[in-house]
């Protein structure tokens, strides 16, 4: 992606974070200017807002920033990527600095990676999102406690017909699944 | 007029009102909605913060699909939209991640040349409809109803369907037209917490919380949503964040599709009322005299 426009005196962690997001070589425009925290409904509990992980970024402090909670309190309202005088494309860089710490295993201290892995896994097998089978399986293997205080609402779903027992599957599980194993071969080599 | 029409896995069940209000409206509306073949989830934000590629493939198989069907797809959920578009968009400006997202897709022998332009159903019925003909469609105009437009995060970030990414107005314009008392609060366009209930409910609850608050404030008697996870979020999450913050709300949380279907005259079982879990109806009823259930 792009990667041959972005300067590349910056740090290599840098360059890692602009090579995995689209329009990610904006990031070395960053101005300081604090917009992104400002505008960020949970910057209140970042441990580094999105500004000064730019600049945690740049100083190559790669650990530091994957290891923080900053991303994964991220919750793709896209108010910083809107409102950036300089066009980062900040929500997108969340999702780079996310797979980034599940690939270099830092992303400890949130259930938010195997949320999105139960997620995609019944996507993966079905083609389509199953709420019960992922309301279940993540909560058992993941805060099976919080489980109980899920009762009342998945009793009241039940009872007015809105969460289904079984799964609904698409006719060309196979069709999809050849695409997935494709891109995820062609992401492998680039 | 006809439309493709991507429905996401949220409207068959969850958002079951959602579904039959909008296809009751659309009815009435002379829209054709055709549900495009075997398409599948768009991923929500999940494989994205996994894999970018993977990711922008699952959504492109739809924009494929899409592309031999009609030249307007239209989506009824926020996320939906959002990945729509944005994979449309990203496939328009950035040639490499085209040719890499097609390669992957060949392996379906699928192919997407970007002729599909993705839409929001609240812009096709406000824009392609408009106002003239939704006035004529009115029988019973929702005078003295106090409504909260929440268009949340996805369908106007960072790809607006249409209206400002800040202050979006194309919610209040409908029910303007349909006679409602439109509230004009100032987190019209905030986050419901997505999928933060599951990860953190602190944050999650405080979002959720925020909303609730600032509708009630303003004295809106219901807030009325354009996708089914700010709906499932501020809806069936409602007593939970009672519980978390003392508070007592009782705000229905409803879709705009039912409330367009009641002002067309339709009956509120009709249009999926009952399907919510903080009841709707005994302040419709209140509000509107002229609303037998």
């Amino acid at each position: 992606m792009s990667s041959q426009k972005a300067d590349k005196l910056g740090s290599e962690f840098l360059q890692e974070v602009i090579e995995g997001t689209p329009g990610g070589e904006r990031i070395v425009h960053c101005l300081q200017c604090g917009s992104c925290g400002g505008s960020c409904p949970n910057g209140a509990d970042m441990d580094y807002t999105p500004r000064t992980l730019f600049a945690l970024i740049n100083a190559n402090k790669k650990e530091e920033v994957l290891r923080s909670n900053t991303m994964w309190c991220c919750v793709s309202c896209y108010f910083c990527t809107t409102r950036c005088p300089q066009n980062i494309p900040i929500t997108d860089i969340m999702y780079q600095l996310k797979r980034m710490a599940i690939a270099e295993n830092m992303a400890s201290g949130s259930d938010a990676p195997a949320l999105a892995k139960t997620f995609t896994g019944y996507v993966d097998k079905y083609g389509r999102a199953f709420e019960l089978g992922l309301a279940s399986r993540f909560y058992l293997l993941n805060k099976p406690f919080a489980m109980l205080k899920m009762g009342p609402m998945g009793i009241g779903m039940f009872s007015r017909g809105r969460m289904s027992l079984t799964p609904a599957k698409i006719k060309r599980v196979d069709q999809l699944n050849a695409i997935i194993k494709k891109a995820r071969e062609i992401g492998r080599k680039s | 007029m006809k439309y493709a029409f991507y429905p996401g896995c949220s409207m068959e069940v969850n958002a079951a009102a959602y579904d039959v209000s909008m296809r009751a409206v659309a009815k009435v509306l002379d829209m054709e909605l055709a549900e495009i073949d075997d398409w599948n989830c768009c991923g929500a934000t999940e494989y994205f913060s996994q894999d970018e590629l993977t990711a922008c493939s699952v959504v492109a198989r739809n924009l494929a699909i899409a592309e031999g069907e009609s030249n307007q797809l239209v989506a009824s959920c926020a996320a939906c939209y959002c990945n729509l578009a944005k994979v449309d968009k990203l496939m328009s400006e950035d040639a490499e991640m085209k040719q890499k997202i097609n390669e992957a897709l060949s392996a379906g022998q699928l192919k997407y040349k970007g002729g599909v332009r993705v839409r929001h159903l609240l812009d096709v019925i406000c824009s392609d409809i408009g106002e003239e003909k939704i006035k004529e469609k009115v029988v019973r105009p929702l005078t003295g109803l106090r409504i909260a437009p929440y268009y949340g995060c996805q369908a106007v970030r960072p790809i607006s369907i249409g209206d400002c990414t800040e202050y979006p107005m194309q919610m209040d314009h409908l029910f303007e037209w349909l006679g409602a008392e439109v509230v004009d609060y100032p987190v019209k366009a905030h986050c419901c917490g997505g999928h933060m209930p599951q990860i953190s409910e602190e944050q999650a609850f405080e979002l959720q919380r925020r909303l609730l608050q600032s509708a009630v404030d303003y004295d809106a008697d219901m807030i009325l949503c354009m996708c089914p996870m700010c709906q499932l979020n501020l809806d069936a999450y409602q007593p939970r964040v009672n519980g978390m913050f003392g508070t007592n709300f009782k705000m229905p949380i409803l879709y705009f599709t039912q409330l367009v279907g009641i002002a067309f005259g339709l009956e509120p079982k009709a249009v999926g009322f009952g399907k919510e879990l903080v009841a709707g109806l005994p302040v419709l009823k209140k509000k509107l005299e002229a609303v037998s259930a």
